[in-house]
């Protein structure tokens, strides 16, 4: 640490632009400062980032933000076309639909979290539990990853839902079950390149149990990169729960879930087109930026295609 | 997903000691033929985990609400409920492999028939959709590669985000409004205006060809503005897909020193793109074609919802509204038999095609 307050000298900005870093902890820093930098210069990835922020904050301000309370009806109001008083119109309640996409971006970051949440740690344990014993665990556990991922995801995801039963948690796990597949294979790799290096047979040689090793010194070796994938598989899982709310299998009315609500306006389309326009519309805002986010972050950290 | 997984070293093949008696390609026929047969029977219980899984009493499902005891024992030893859960799941694979799905309640039809009466409708729908994304796709995608870092990679780049962001079922409402409401360039929902449906006689149940066959060239015109936005619409991921990959092979041929040699022989640009790059990437391509094609299966099932199309989509999601668990496994387990007959052919295409596999 010493070093690190004596270069400190030199301002901030001396100590990350270092030629020679004098520690872990600045060599760390000068890696993530220089990702940063990579980053900031693709105005692609900056948008994204910025849609990103834009949707964290209308989440969380979304009662300051939203005009009217998301579930408020009006019947004398209804259908109005888009306005100054109702910039994206008003729905077949009555109720502003500016609002409830407002309060609809909080659905979406809560169902891509939760489903992040439950999809990471079953593909991470799978993954390694299966690259770190081998053998016949091995060909067992990737078989099941195999037939889990030969279903196309949304048809897998209909299939759960139906056995669960329609609704958003229903939802969210069913999407889960579909998404962890790919993780669990990105953290067998992982898994396969680490066990075989000398730090694991050191622990190994003092007597660690596997569940030990597995857990303690090869699952934070793989986070990194599963992060990554699951911050790249966002915007299909977005995709996905839209589908199963517009199917009328996700979220249930009054929620004012984005797919849910363009389900709803489907059925008035062809008189008020506004009410399918603007949620479809804030769907593929959220997902653009996931993507152009996801993209930028591999740029940075992945830097093979150059 | 399975795009990467195209591009990724084949994984090598493990040979145990008694390989030197055993012709390789024997071999290789034989994990071939292991691997389908334990995806398989994994495809299977799969459903029929999903179908233990689920809320649903199949035996009141049958007999109904107020059936007595005495029925509701009949219909559950029937069903061989009572047996143990693996003789059901033999009894489930059996029932499979007959092809005996079953009866669909909401229907009232066998299931067997009501897929071979859907299917047709979805093949044509993704057979226009893959044609449009291959026909456009393609040539994007080498453009792209071949102008690097201009404005048509940006914005090939910028389409190909557009594809892979937009949720279809959107784009499809909105382009009912705009081409259909707004413009009528188009047909509405459905595969046929109301008068036209029933005229011609069903042959192959692709509507196009059975009304070339009959010579109902009204009912042919009526077909295609009924179909060219639903395919246009379902295209959209195929062409971002497609475009995307072309770009990234071709950029990978063109990399290449013999690319450079053929340059500095005389040939011209373009000359060396078609006759040395483009066959160097064809065999790539095609596998990611019948990718593309399994992909859209997926997409058809939310766009033949917004577009009322009588397909294996809307049939799959009309199942499961109305919690018919028959279709709805049927479904599944033949889009998964689908999926790894897809996988398989491009693999075979791959090891038959590409001489630098063998």
């Amino acid at each position: 640490m010493t070093t690190a307050i004596e270069s400190g000298k030199g301002g901030l900005r001396a100590y990350l632009t270092a030629e020679v870093s004098h520690s872990p902890t600045q060599a760390s820093l000068q890696r993530l400062y220089f990702g940063c930098v990579r980053f900031a210069q693709n105005p692609l990835a900056m948008i994204g980032l910025g849609i990103l922020l834009l949707l964290l904050l209308l989440a969380i301000f979304a009662p300051v933000i939203a005009p009217f309370p998301m579930n408020e009806q009006n019947l004398g109001r209804r259908l109005l076309p888009p306005s100054g008083a109702h910039w994206f119109g008003t729905d077949e309640l009555g109720r502003d639909i500016f609002s409830r996409v407002v309060y609809g971006s909080r659905i979406t970051l809560q169902i891509t979290c939760l489903v992040a949440v439950i999809a990471a740690p079953i593909g991470l344990i799978f993954g390694t539990v299966s690259g770190y014993f081998g053998g016949w665990t091995d060909t067992i556990m990737m078989r099941i990853t195999d037939i889990f991922l030969s279903f196309p995801g949304l048809i897998l995801a209909l299939a759960f839902v139906a056995a669960l039963g329609p609704g958003i948690r229903n939802a969210v796990i069913a999407i889960a079950l579909t998404v962890w597949p790919p993780i669990a294979r990105l953290a067998r790799a992982e898994t396969l390149t680490v066990r075989s290096s000398d730090y694991i047979a050191a622990i190994r040689a003092q007597g660690a149990p596997a569940w030990r090793i597995v857990l303690k010194h090869v699952v934070p070796m793989c986070l990194s990169s599963v992060i990554i994938r699951i911050t790249l598989n966002m915007a299909g899982i977005i995709l996905t729960a839209a589908a199963l709310g517009f199917l009328g299998l996700g979220a249930q009315p009054p929620m004012p879930e984005w797919g849910a609500m363009l389900s709803t306006g489907r059925q008035y389309l062809l008189g008020s087109w506004f009410l399918a326009a603007a949620p479809g519309l804030a769907i593929l805002v959220v997902s653009l930026g996931f993507n152009l986010f996801g993209d930028g972050l591999r740029d940075v950290l992945d830097p093979r295609d150059e | 997903m399975s795009a990467t997984d195209v591009n990724q070293p084949r994984e090598t093949i493990s040979r145990g000691p008694e390989v030197s008696k055993i012709p390789p390609w024997a071999w290789d026929a034989w994990r071939l033929v292991s691997s389908v047969a334990v995806t398989l029977i994994g495809l299977l219980a799969l459903t029929f985990f999903i179908g233990r899984m689920l809320p649903i009493d199949p035996v009141i499902a049958i007999v109904g609400e107020q059936a007595d005891a005495s029925t509701y024992d009949m219909v559950y030893k029937q069903l061989g409920l009572d047996k143990p859960l693996y003789v059901q799941f033999w009894f489930f694979i059996s029932d499979m492999m007959r092809g005996e799905f079953g009866n669909a309640l909401f229907t009232g039809n066998k299931v067997s028939a009501d897929l071979l009466r859907v299917f047709p409708a979805t093949i044509e729908l993704a057979t226009i959709a893959i044609t449009i994304g291959v026909c456009l796709g393609v040539p994007i995608g080498v453009l792209a590669a071949v102008y690097r870092g201009s404005p048509i990679d940006h914005i090939t780049r910028i389409l190909g985000l557009l594809g892979y962001s937009v949720p279809t079922f959107w784009l499809g409402l909105m382009g009912l409004v705009l081409f259909y409401a707004a413009l009528g360039w188009v047909g509405g929902p459905g595969r046929l205006d109301v008068f036209y449906i029933d005229i011609v006689d069903r042959v192959t149940g692709l509507l196009l060809i059975d009304s070339i066959i009959a010579g109902e060239w009204e009912v042919l015109r009526n077909a295609v503005s009924h179909i060219v936005l639903p395919a246009s619409i379902l295209s959209f991921n195929a062409i971002a897909f497609i475009s995307r990959l072309t770009r990234s092979f071709m950029l990978a041929q063109l990399s290449q020193e013999y690319i450079l040699a053929a340059r500095v022989k005389g040939l011209s640009k373009w000359k060396v793109i078609r006759k040395h790059a483009f066959r160097n990437i064809a065999v790539q391509l095609l596998t990611i074609i019948a990718l593309a094609y399994g992909i859209l299966l997926e997409g058809a099932v939310v766009t033949e919802t917004v577009f009322a199309w009588p397909g294996f989509g809307r049939y799959l999601v009309s199942g499961l509204l109305a919690g018919d668990m028959n279709a709805v496994l049927a479904c599944v387990l033949i889009v998964g038999i689908i999926f790894v007959s897809i996988n398989l052919i491009c693999d075979l295409l791959y090891r038959i095609l590409d001489p630098r596999t063998k």
